[in-house]
């Protein structure tokens, strides 16, 4: 056997490696720019918002009563005097600094706000997708089974209706029947009113807090709080992943290794979840990482609905109050989340699929 | 010239008139034999009606208020039932009707054509133009529509107009990018270098030839859309952005009878059940519609 030929010398080795450390540094150089320039975008859009608002900035802090030299003064310590290019790279300074200004209604830095109200989001959110998946993957699969059937026709129905409902009326139908007639679930809120205040806040997540509080009561009361709002943002994912999960294993049904291992006798049940599920999980992630991102979109309604002191609250609250700094704080929080969230799931499906590499 | 089934299927139409009825008449032969895209149709075509004839449909003004009647439950009289001021709710509805509709047609008269010249011209151009203008879209894109739509409308200040305004603008980069992916299918093919060789400018290209090619793919994306965006102007019309009373916007109505939600329960869902049937519908027919204009990204 010709054994030069089989192990390259150690030197080539070494140049692929090289080659190959460099091409990832310059995938990773990339991905940096892109998040960078769409937050930069993101950022300006923000900005741009905050220009066009027809209220005076001016005016809103120095009151309509102000003498002209005072109102100069203030717009001169502001820096509205300065070229838009300044102000704009003042303001990405200041967000990059984590400074989005004062809270008009809370009086707190907004980023401190966000802060505090984050975790809220997040908690719900979680348990929303978690929900979401748990039951809208195993519809999609039995829907795309059962193609063409009633039973097919129901999922594709109820997924429909993710589409259609508005969230923030479910919600209200949802409190009315389950809170208030049926007494199955908490109220709005994230605890009775009763245990307010007991729980030292650590993580911010009420059912991490009290569980490391050591308090199952306060626990249970959380999660009798938390599950109706959840389910219904779940609901609204359930809707998407059912859809897309339904549409992929289509795909792989129509395929021939589907036909060979049917035709080899292999179990109906394991020829779904063996064969046909396994080369769709990559593209779900995908998909359950679009529509998590899509669940802090949706928690500003629902949250509005269960007064739930989350994000979404938290933005319309500012809103009715005009509180720009609040509404632009939240604006580019939400989007900085969404477009990691969807550059990480663009990773994420270049990792774990080898096709995508190259 | 007569209208018969023969003249709308003949092979070789004499006129562009005569072809593009000819598939408009396929396609809706098509669309009938999916039930589905059917009760899509109806419902659709239910709203236009009720829309129009709001004032022959509804029993009571959208308006009057009668406080001697207030929060009635349904009865044959009233019958979705009165809200807080004695106003009749089904008559409300109707009256939103308009509203919904004029919306979604406002949307969609923006939004369409402007991501539709943005999309083409990324496309047809390619090189710096389709960055800069697809690196704008991304970024829209790359933000909840929703969160997008209130911020603009903060900044604009509450109201119908300004509500249009903001959905539109978060709503035109999806179909920039359905135009450039269709256009760039286009751009290089033997029809549009046989135009360019005779001389045909690109505005003349762009208009006459690819953006009639982009048009069915469009509308098919466009009527999914429209769910989103009676949700999304409800979902302002609930916040309080949208829509200002007494306008009897749907989703504004869902607001105000939220209070009453435990004890008369009627206030708040009705107008629920209208923006759930209208969008129902809407959902129906975009996908019936896919699946006969766009069969290779059906769901079959």
């Amino acid at each position: 056997m010709n054994d030069k030929a089989a192990a390259p010398s150690l030197q080539a080795q070494l140049n692929i490696l090289a080659q190959r450390t460099w091409m990832t540094v310059i995938a990773f150089a990339k991905f940096v720019a892109t998040i960078a320039v769409t937050f930069l975008g993101l950022a300006a859009l923000t900005f741009f918002i905050g220009r066009v608002v027809p209220i005076d900035p001016v005016l809103a802090m120095v009151g309509d009563r102000a003498s002209n030299e005072v109102y100069e003064a203030a717009r001169v310590q502001m820096g509205l005097d300065r070229p838009i290019f300044v102000q704009f790279a003042n303001y990405i300074w200041d967000v990059l600094n984590g400074n989005f200004g004062m809270s008009i209604s809370t009086r707190q830095p907004v980023l401190n706000d966000l802060i505090r109200v984050f975790p809220a989001t997040l908690e719900m959110a979680t348990l929303g997708i978690i929900i979401g998946v748990v039951i809208g993957v195993p519809m999609g699969v039995t829907a795309a089974a059962h193609r063409g059937t009633w039973l097919d026709q129901i999922i594709r129905t109820v997924g429909l209706l993710g589409y259609s409902i508005p969230a923030f009326w479910l919600g209200l139908v949802g409190l009315a029947i389950f809170y208030a007639r049926l007494r199955w679930t908490g109220g709005p809120g994230r605890i009775d009113i009763f245990f307010d205040g007991l729980i030292p806040p650590v993580t911010g997540m009420m059912l991490i807090d009290t569980l490391l509080a050591g308090d199952i009561d306060v626990f249970w009361n959380a999660v009798s709080h938390l599950v109706l709002p959840a389910t219904i943002l779940g609901f609204f994912s359930l809707a998407y992943i059912a859809r897309m999960t339904r549409s992929f294993m289509l795909d792989q049904l129509s395929q021939e290794y589907v036909t060979t291992a049917r035709v080899k006798g292999v179990p109906e049940f394991l020829v779904i979840w063996r064969h046909a599920f396994k080369p769709i999980r990559i593209p779900l992630i995908t998909v359950i990482s679009l529509s998590y991102a899509g669940l802090l979109e949706g928690s500003v309604m629902i949250e509005t609905i269960f007064s739930w002191p989350g994000i979404g609250n938290y933005l319309t609250t500012a809103l009715l109050n005009a509180d720009m700094n609040a509404v632009l704080g939240s604006t580019l929080v939400i989007g900085a989340v969404f477009i990691f969230i969807n550059k990480f799931s663009d990773v994420m499906y270049r990792v774990l699929d080898p096709r995508a590499r190259s | 010239m007569i209208i018969s089934k023969q003249w709308l299927l003949d092979d070789a139409p004499k006129s562009r008139m005569q072809a593009q009825m000819g598939r408009i008449y396929v396609v809706g032969l098509q669309l009938t034999r999916n039930p589905l895209a059917m009760i899509g149709a109806i419902i659709i075509g239910a709203l236009i009606i009720t829309a129009i004839f709001a004032p022959w449909i509804a029993t009571h003004s959208p308006i009057a208020q009668n406080l001697g009647d207030r929060l009635l439950p349904p009865s044959g009289e009233h019958w979705m039932g009165t809200d807080e001021l004695g106003r009749d709710i089904w008559s409300r509805v109707v009256f939103g009707s308009q509203i919904t509709l004029t919306i979604v047609l406002l949307v969609a008269v923006i939004a369409a054509p402007l991501g539709l010249i943005v999309g083409a011209i990324a496309g047809y151009f390619g090189g710096w133009a389709d960055r800069v203008l697809m690196g704008i879209t991304d970024i829209f894109l790359s933000m909840p529509k929703l969160i997008l739509a209130l911020a603009f409308v903060a900044a604009l200040g509450p109201g119908i107009e300004n509500a249009i305004i903001a959905i539109a603008i978060t709503s035109w980069p999806a179909y920039a990018r359905i135009a450039r992916a269709e256009t760039l299918t286009f751009r290089n093919s033997e029809f549009v270098h046989a135009i360019k060789l005779q001389g045909a400018s690109s505005t003349r290209i762009i208009a006459h030839h690819i953006l009639p090619l982009c048009t069915s793919s469009m509308i098919v994306r466009v009527t999914l859309d429209m769910a989103g965006i009676i949700l999304t102007a409800a979902g302002l019309g609930f916040i309080g952005l949208g829509a200002q009373p007494p306008l009897p916007e749907w989703g504004a109505m869902i607001s105000r009878g939220r209070v009453f939600i435990l004890d008369q329960w009627w206030v708040a869902t009705m107008p629920g059940f209208a923006i759930i049937l209208v969008s129902l519908g809407f959902c129906f027919l975009g996908d019936g519609l896919r699946d006969v204009l766009d069969p290779k990204h059906g769901s079959e």
